[in-house]
């Protein structure tokens, strides 16, 4: 080992590759990265507390006269009668029903696919991640035709159902099956006369919820920003999610009859983020935990 | 070196799946954890697939009704300039924007891994954070912020005292939507480069000090063979998402005053054929060729970084 110290003297102790010191200029070079991030949200933050005037007048960086966050919020629940209560509703359904759903069935497929020689396993693989390209939108309209004819359309089934397919989420948890799950844990507990649900549910699941909580961030994701599903597939505005909600708020600003609501599309905006931002730094730290873990066992 | 070498390929091999040593028999009991996924998957993907392919042989006439025509839809949108300019233009996006966007995220990955920031967390959570955010809203936030009413664009031109600073001009507006698509997701690449340097064993570190080695012979050497596997998927994933082109585009043209067409994106041309047009099959043909494209195009990147990959 000394040796290769004095080949090398140019390897000092106090900054090596395995501990480095911190270095202060990379972290500044790196904070334009983060104001890059930041500028857009804080943009948005502060104009979501101007009212209509106030937006045209002064800078879009700086507050405006009033500031009128609260009364913005007020009228974006009371505006046209309550509906953005009842988007964000729907948006909670289609999360709750959808995303569960795609965690779950991603979740038993990636394992079994994982642990069992199941017949047909490779043409099922090829297959479902065969899917993952496929683009969404060739899909779209023939799914909407059949849906339409089996008068789904229009309906909060039309976003679940298409919802609940996760090939990604399939991805994750068969590598994480293959990493985490040891087969010797299984047959022991085959040994022991557990059925194989059984050990799922009381020994793998234990073993998998990193990556279960990993495909249900993205899942969750998927689903609260999805915009082009119910764009095709509803046309009763009762049944909308924020996302596409919001866009046909924001279409009333032009037109024949305009109607610009512009403080509202904003504030809107900014209520539609801050759940799923919450709900991802939740998530993040039970994950990031799950990442460290995983990285001390590599 | 050599040491350094045979380290690196330490967790390619770690991390390939490797069939046992031994056939297992085929086992019926996987079927209750596979099944119902591969059920709504038949009806969610493979139905309408083949529905698709069935309509984009067909047409339906004033005159005649449904009636079959074999490949002429095909014929058609090969011969459509209306198809081969949004063919052409994300074919553009994507040589563009995707190198940028995965070159920014290695960068970020890279500085986040070194340990060498301070609060890399908080770098690791903000830069990951606009992925959270909904396409609609992301291109709602910007399209107002390149806006001449009340956005930052306004605020710079009055700083500068000109007009130079235009997103929504024929000529700027990809990559205005560059931009937009690059917020959203280099952080989620970010994530996939960073989850997969996280997987080194902190030995083979110590191992390359104990070569000698600089901090850039061990990006080289060791983190980025690491990571090519997850520069491969990213980049497939990016060449689907841009092949899919539609959200920004279709979100952010009302406020770009209508400088966008209906066929800007070929998805943007399919919606709007049939859902304004109803030409549904001849949509369902657009809509299948684009879907070929992009497989071809991600087959032969997977190709060629498996190839580099067993090298």
């Amino acid at each position: 080992m000394s040796t290769y110290r004095t080949i090398n003297p140019r390897v000092r102790r106090p900054s090596s590759v395995a501990k480095p010191r911190k270095s202060i200029g990379l972290t500044i070079a790196m904070g334009l990265f983060l104001a890059y991030a930041l500028v857009p949200l804080g943009w948005l933050a502060i104009n979501a507390t101007k009212t209509q005037p106030d937006l045209f007048s002064g800078s879009g960086l700086a507050f405006g006269d009033s500031f009128a966050l609260w009364d913005n919020i007020v009228q974006t629940f009371a505006y046209n009668d309550g509906i953005f209560l009842r988007w964000l509703g729907n948006t909670l359904l289609y999360v709750v029903v959808g995303a569960g759903g795609a965690t779950l069935l991603a979740t038993l497929a990636g394992y079994g696919l994982a642990k069992y020689a199941v017949p047909g396993r490779k043409a099922y693989f090829a297959v479902v991640l065969g899917a993952i390209a496929v683009p969404g939108t060739a899909l779209a309209v023939p799914t909407f035709l059949l849906f339409s004819q089996l008068g789904m359309t229009n309906t909060p089934w039309a976003i679940i159902v298409p919802s609940l397919i996760s090939p990604f989420g399939l991805y994750l948890i068969w590598v994480y099956t293959l990493e985490s799950v040891p087969k010797e844990l299984l047959e022991a507990a085959r040994m022991d006369g557990a059925s194989e649900l059984r050990i799922f549910l009381t020994i793998s699941v234990k073993l998998l919820t990193p990556g279960i909580v990993t495909v249900a961030l993205f899942a969750i994701v998927a689903t609260w920003n999805n915009y082009f599903l119910p764009l095709i597939m509803l046309s009763d505005p009762d049944w909308y999610p924020l996302t596409v909600g919001l866009n046909q708020w924001s279409q009333q600003a032009s037109g024949v009859a305009a109607e610009p609501i512009f403080n509202l599309v904003l504030t809107g905006s900014l209520l539609t983020i801050v759940p799923i931002v919450a709900i991802f730094i939740v998530l993040q730290r039970f994950w990031q935990s799950g990442l460290s873990a995983g990285s001390v066992k590599g | 070196m050599t040491a350094l070498k045979q380290h690196a390929q330490a967790p390619e091999r770690l991390r390939r799946p490797r069939p046992g040593p031994r056939r297992v028999r085929r086992d019926w009991r996987g079927w209750q954890f596979v099944g119902p996924f591969a059920f709504v998957f038949v009806f969610v993907f493979i139905a309408p697939l083949a529905y698709a392919l069935w309509l984009s042989l067909f047409q339906n006439r004033l005159v005649g009704g449904n009636v079959f025509v074999g490949l002429e839809n095909y014929r058609t949108a090969l011969a459509d300039p209306q198809f081969w300019d949004g063919a052409l233009r994300v074919g553009l996006f994507l040589l563009v924007q995707v190198p940028v966007m995965l070159l920014l995220a290695l960068i970020a990955a890279l500085s986040i891994d070194s340990a060498r920031l301070y609060a890399s967390g908080l770098f690791r959570l903000v830069i990951f954070l606009p992925y959270a955010v909904p396409a609609v809203v992301a291109v709602l936030m910007w399209g107002f912020i390149y806006g001449n009413q009340f956005g930052l664009a306004a605020d710079l031109n009055g700083l500068l005292g000109s007009d130079l600073i235009t997103p929504f001009a024929p000529k700027w507006i990809l990559a205005s939507l560059g931009n937009i698509v690059t917020w959203e997701f280099v952080g989620y690449n970010m994530l996939i480069f960073y989850s997969a340097l996280k997987t080194i064993p902190h030995e083979l570190y110590e191992a390359a000090e104990i070569d000698g080695a600089t901090r850039f012979q061990v990006v080289k050497a060791i983190k980025l063979p690491a990571a090519r596997g997850a520069i491969v998927i990213a980049t497939i994933f990016s060449i689907i998402g841009s092949f899919q082109l539609f959200n920004e585009p279709n979100v952010l043209n009302p406020l770009a005053d209508n400088v966008i067409t209906s066929y800007f994106t070929p998805n943007m041309y399919a919606y709007n054929l049939s859902f304004a047009g109803q030409q549904y099959n001849y949509s369902a043909t657009i809509a299948i060729i684009m879907g070929l494209i992009t497989a071809v195009i991600a087959y032969v990147v997977q190709l060629r970084g498996t190839r580099r990959e067993d090298r």
